[in-house]
């Protein structure tokens, strides 16, 4: 009989039984709804082991490549471990030291971090970045592991915000600091190459939409990547000339920088930048679509991203909310 | 559908589930009947501001229901789901809405007409507890 381990505590599972069922009936709280499979609600996450495929049908591949699966309809078959959605977010901390910062433009501070002990993350996933007890923000992986040799992050000055002001203000190369993670559905995976991937972000949503882009042709996907950026003015862009570059010299990505205000130099679209991708790219059947950046932008992209014809699977969403001043421990 | 009597009656009977393709055609189904749903303009408000991943899951869970699959869900659940929405002027209008993309969404699909009178009927039988009357 396969053992379900859960936290400190195992027992064995019997043939049929799901975990969900083997959870309860030991008195351990789980969310659930349908036990069909269906609602998601018994979302939960193999520590150890490998779920059954039947048990991660329906995920989105971000959630499958990580583990997730519905614990109504997991039966299985050789010993696991499993954990909550909640335990999964609370990983203990790792310690980094700060390698370089270096402003991108007037308000986003790309941070290097060197993490003491590696850190298994897939570029477009998130960490928590920890001042102290009091302070950490999350901020997205711009970097590609394959590719840099350290963490990086784009962190942008919000007004009044204490953790943006104490990476722009008091962070210095050499600083001690701890983060928590990696976490986060918002990344590539391998799946069908020639598929279209659409990538819309909004100010430091360039961070995940950058790592994810270059970890896509890293990959070798084949299908087009097209980036979108957007800002009310050119001084909300950055890393123009890099991805400028990077358009050059690979056929299949493009790169499109949008300014909502009132003017729109030559080189660069006029008008919202989720409006403009829709718009340049039509239909989006069978497209992937990735969205970062400010929560109205993500909203509305999700919606009308759906509408053009992706499927809910294949879009993925990264809304960066910005916690009043004085909350802690969201972004 | 666990009991050994409705085993029974799924072997020896096609059931509409199966008619209609079973699970594969509730994945069909789901995206399309979704997006009418956000595009009707009867009813689109009351999604405005739910998270859409798990709108879509409840959708499909919906859509197993209406096509005779299996599901555990009751009467109680639906009336639960929807409780928040009567404050807010759910009616017999959004409902006829619901059931009208829903038949849309199959003859898209190119269903046969009688099986769309079929899923209709089991949309419509949750009529009183979705308006929690």
């Amino acid at each position: 009989m396969p053992i379900l381990s859960y936290g400190r505590d195992s027992w064995p599972i019997a043939e049929g039984q799901s975990v969900l069922d083997c959870l309860l009936e030991r008195g351990i709280p789980v969310p659930h709804s349908c036990r069909s499979g269906l609602c998601q609600s018994c979302l939960m996450r193999a520590v150890d082991g490998t779920p059954p495929a039947a048990a991660q049908k329906g995920l989105r591949d971000s959630l499958k490549a990580r583990n997730h699966f519905l614990a109504c309809v997991c039966q299985p078959t050789e010993n696991l471990a499993v954990a909550s959605m909640e335990a999964t977010a609370h990983d203990s901390s790792i310690p980094a030291t700060v390698r370089g910062l270096e402003l991108l433009n007037a308000e986003v501070m790309k941070v290097v971090l060197e993490c003491h002990d590696p850190l298994d993350y897939r570029a477009g996933q998130f960490i928590n970045l920890v001042r102290d007890a009091q302070l950490s923000r999350s901020y997205s992986l711009a970097s590609v592991p394959e590719h840099d040799e350290h963490l990086h992050l784009h962190v942008r000055r919000v007004p009044q915000g204490r953790a943006s002001r104490w990476v722009h203000e008091e962070l210095r190369p050499g600083h001690r600091v701890d983060i928590r993670g990696p976490a986060g559905e918002c990344f590539y995976t391998d799946g069908d190459k020639d598929q279209g991937l659409l990538l819309v972000g909004t100010g430091s949503g360039l961070a995940p939409l950058f790592g994810i882009a270059r970890d896509a042709l890293q990959r070798g996907h084949s299908g087009p990547i097209r980036l979108f950026h957007g800002s009310r003015d050119r001084r909300g862009l950055y890393l123009t000339r890099e991805l400028r570059d990077l358009a050059r010299s690979q056929p299949n990505f493009d790169y499109t920088p949008c300014l909502s205000g009132p003017e729109a130099p030559p080189g660069h679209a006029r008008g919202r930048v989720h409006d403009i991708a829709l718009q340049e790219t039509g239909s989006l059947k069978n497209w992937r679509v990735y969205l970062c950046g400010h929560p109205e932008m993500v909203k509305s992209a999700k919606k009308h991203a759906f509408l053009a014809g992706a499927s809910m699977k294949d879009i993925y969403a990264d809304a960066f909310v910005v916690s009043p001043p004085g909350a802690s421990d969201t972004n | 559908m666990t009991s050994k009597m409705s085993d029974w009656w799924t072997q020896t009977h096609d059931s509409l589930y199966a008619q209609l393709g079973g699970e594969p055609a509730v994945d069909a189904a789901v995206d399309i009947f979704y997006r009418k749903v956000l595009s009707d303009d009867r009813i689109s408000h009351f999604f405005e501001d739910v998270d859409m991943d798990k709108q879509a899951a409840k959708q499909k869970a919906f859509l197993t229901m209406a096509f005779g699959g299996p599901h555990h869900y009751t009467g109680q659940d639906m009336r639960r789901a929807h409780a928040h929405l009567i404050p807010r002027g759910l009616s017999d209008g959004h409902v006829n809405a619901v059931i009208e993309n829903l038949a849309s969404t199959l003859r898209e699909l190119g269903v046969r007409d009688e099986l769309i009178a079929q899923v209709g009927a089991i949309a419509e039988s949750t009529r009183n507890d979705v308006l929690n009357r």
